[in-house]
């Protein structure tokens, strides 16, 4: 082991032995990698391949090549921009809405009050509950026939002059959409935050107790910095999956009214699934992917080192 | 840092009441379904019954294949943890305790993936589908539900394989094991946390999934819970508390299946390189 030996004076067995040890991982990595490359990879290329067609899902249809007509076509069409303006604001308003009351939350359960691991629970019972079912729920909320947030805002606080009819307007089915995405996700950022939060060596605070820091500064000063990686991570994955809100939409206003809700992926499958136009689908899907690689890599420039991700 | 006294009383008196928040749509929810046939619901909202019946769960369940449907979910679940688990783990070892050729590039490509949402694919993954004839199959589903839990799952195992100490595994070498006997006796024993932090991830997101199943599952049989319970809203649109009852009864497995690992779950997360 510890003289070094130039490759040429390795005996053959031992030779046999190197080669053996180098295929090693093989078998490891090719059941992953082989899924990957054909569910994954395969069809991220395709999709960037075919936005320069107009295509059809036929077979033996023909496909013509039109170049950066999809592409033209999606900065022309005023859907595409209205889907994407209410991405970027459903992404803005949530992501740091969930790590806020994450973070308050994970703070607290941090904390050795009674019933701990019940309260963990209350704030995750939404992450386990599946979109479909949490999106009806936030529809009866706001629109259903008995509609408690309106009995809420106008009967008990007074604060609406008359009932509203949240999924019918604009503005106010961004509420209802937006309030879902922050209430969903609290539980998730709960979690994780609790997870670095456990990260973080106990002498690190009796030191700084010790140097007289007060808790706000303990706070910003050692929590905060240290746990900077887990922000980073959850602020890089919660923004793809903002860009991705998808279900909620679907569920509580389908998009409406008049597409005003519209977010890029559910525009995204209205064209592939109900105008059959997958061609610009494809186009716009591969904008989608760069707008959120260009947001990550910004987020890692700003916060991060690129190493923690 | 812990409080004082009067300082985790008051704490707890925000927590339990900013909880209500959390909970109080799924007490609203539970009482819908308590109530008896609410075609309109009761005006003000009321947060428990007058008269509570189980009757809606009864009839949810005995109705419209629920029970076949759940049977579904379960099946397609169960097939994506224990595959993404398997397949991870193994990637992961690879990348942990191996050098090959491109392993930092095959990486990257991995990390890359993440970062776009499974949904842009969706056209072109419904065609490769379409080509393996996995189109309206289960364990089709299950298949492409693995392949797309293998990145991220790869990337936080990794991290955690990093950490355990290689002694163990130059022991097994020594006593003439290969990576097959590390990969089983020591690797996967000694990652249990983390094991089942990425099962749990995956559970959800396989009971979750409403987009690949409403995509490629076409026959009404093969049906998961949430395409079901979607369904089943659009048929009985008005009838809340049967829409509702319905809900709550697809959503006891993943209470259950957090329970369960719930001990592993924080754990789990705060080894796997999210420490601060």
């Amino acid at each position: 082991m510890s003289t070094p030996l130039a490759p040429i004076t390795l005996s053959a067995e031992a030779r046999r032995y190197r080669r053996q040890r180098q295929l090693e991982p093989i078998p490891f990595l090719v059941p992953g990698l082989v899924l990957f490359a054909i569910f994954v990879l395969w069809p991220l290329a395709q999709g960037l391949r075919v936005s320069f067609y107009e295509w059809s899902i036929m077979p033996g249809a023909e496909q013509h090549f039109v170049g950066w007509a999809n592409f033209r076509r999606a900065f022309q069409d005023p859907v595409a921009w209205i889907s994407v303006k209410n991405a970027l604001l459903y992404v803005i308003v949530t992501v740091p809405g969930q790590m806020f009351f994450g973070m308050l939350i994970a703070l607290g359960l941090n904390q050795a009050i009674l019933a701990r691991t019940f309260w963990r629970a209350v704030y995750y019972l939404p992450v386990l509950t599946s979109w479909v079912v949490v999106s009806f729920i936030f529809k009866y909320l706001f629109n259903g026939g008995g509609a408690p947030i309106n009995y809420i805002l106008k009967d008990l606080l007074h604060v609406l002059p008359e009932y509203l009819d949240w999924t019918q307007d604009y503005w106010t089915a961004e509420v209802a959409i937006i309030s879902l995405g922050i209430w969903k996700g609290i539980g998730w950022n709960m979690v994780m935050f609790l997870a670095g939060l456990q990260g973080i060596p106990r002498e690190l605070y009796e030191a700084a107790s010790i140097d007289g820091a007060s808790r706000t500064q303990s706070l910003w000063r050692v929590t905060l910095p240290l746990m900077r990686p887990v922000i980073l991570y959850v602020l890089v994955l919660l923004t793809i999956g903002g860009f991705g809100v998808f279900i909620s939409v679907v569920l509580m206003t389908g998009g409406g009214p008049m597409n005003q809700t519209q977010v890029i992926l559910s525009y995204i499958y209205d064209n592939g699934f109900k105008y059959f136009d997958f061609g610009y689908g494809f186009a716009l899907a591969t904008l989608l992917s760069l707008v959120i690689l260009v947001f990550n890599l910004l987020q890692m420039k700003i916060f991060g080192r690129k190493a923690d991700y | 840092m812990q409080l004082s006294r009067p300082g985790r009383l008051l704490l707890l008196a925000i927590v339990a009441l900013s909880s209500f928040f959390m909970f109080a749509p799924f007490l609203y929810m539970v009482s819908i379904a308590l109530t008896r046939y609410a075609y309109s619901l009761p005006f003000p909202p009321r947060l428990w019954p007058a008269e509570p019946t189980l009757e809606n769960f009864v009839q949810a369940w005995t109705s419209n294949n629920f029970g076949i449907y759940t049977l579904n979910s379960l099946y397609i679940a169960a097939l994506v943890v224990s595959g993404v688990v398997l397949v991870s783990s193994m990637t992961a070892y690879a990348f942990a305790r191996f050098e090959f050729p491109g392993k930092e590039l095959l990486f990257r490509l991995l990390l890359f993936s993440l970062m776009v949402p499974g949904m842009v694919a969706l056209i072109p993954t419904f065609l490769v589908m379409r080509d393996l004839s996995l189109l309206d199959s289960r364990t089709g589903l299950a298949l492409l539900m693995i392949a797309t839990g293998v990145a991220g799952n790869t990337f936080m195992l990794r991290q955690f394989f990093e950490t355990l100490p290689r002694e163990l595994e130059e022991a097994v070498r020594v006593d003439g094991g290969g990576p097959w006997t590390i990969y089983r006796h020591v690797v996967l024993p000694l990652s249990q946390p983390a094991l089942a932090t990425a099962a749990i991830f995956t559970f959800l997101g396989a009971w979750d999934d409403y987009f690949w199943a409403r995509t490629l599952i076409t026959t009404e049989v093969k049906r998961t819970l949430p395409v079901a319970i979607r369904l089943f809203q659009s048929m009985h649109a008005t009838n809340y508390s049967l829409v509702f009852a319905a809900s709550l009864i697809a959503m006891v497995p993943s209470i259950l299946f957090f329970l369960f690992g719930q001990k592993y779950f924080i754990q789990g997360l705060s080894t796997t390189g999210l420490k601060g």
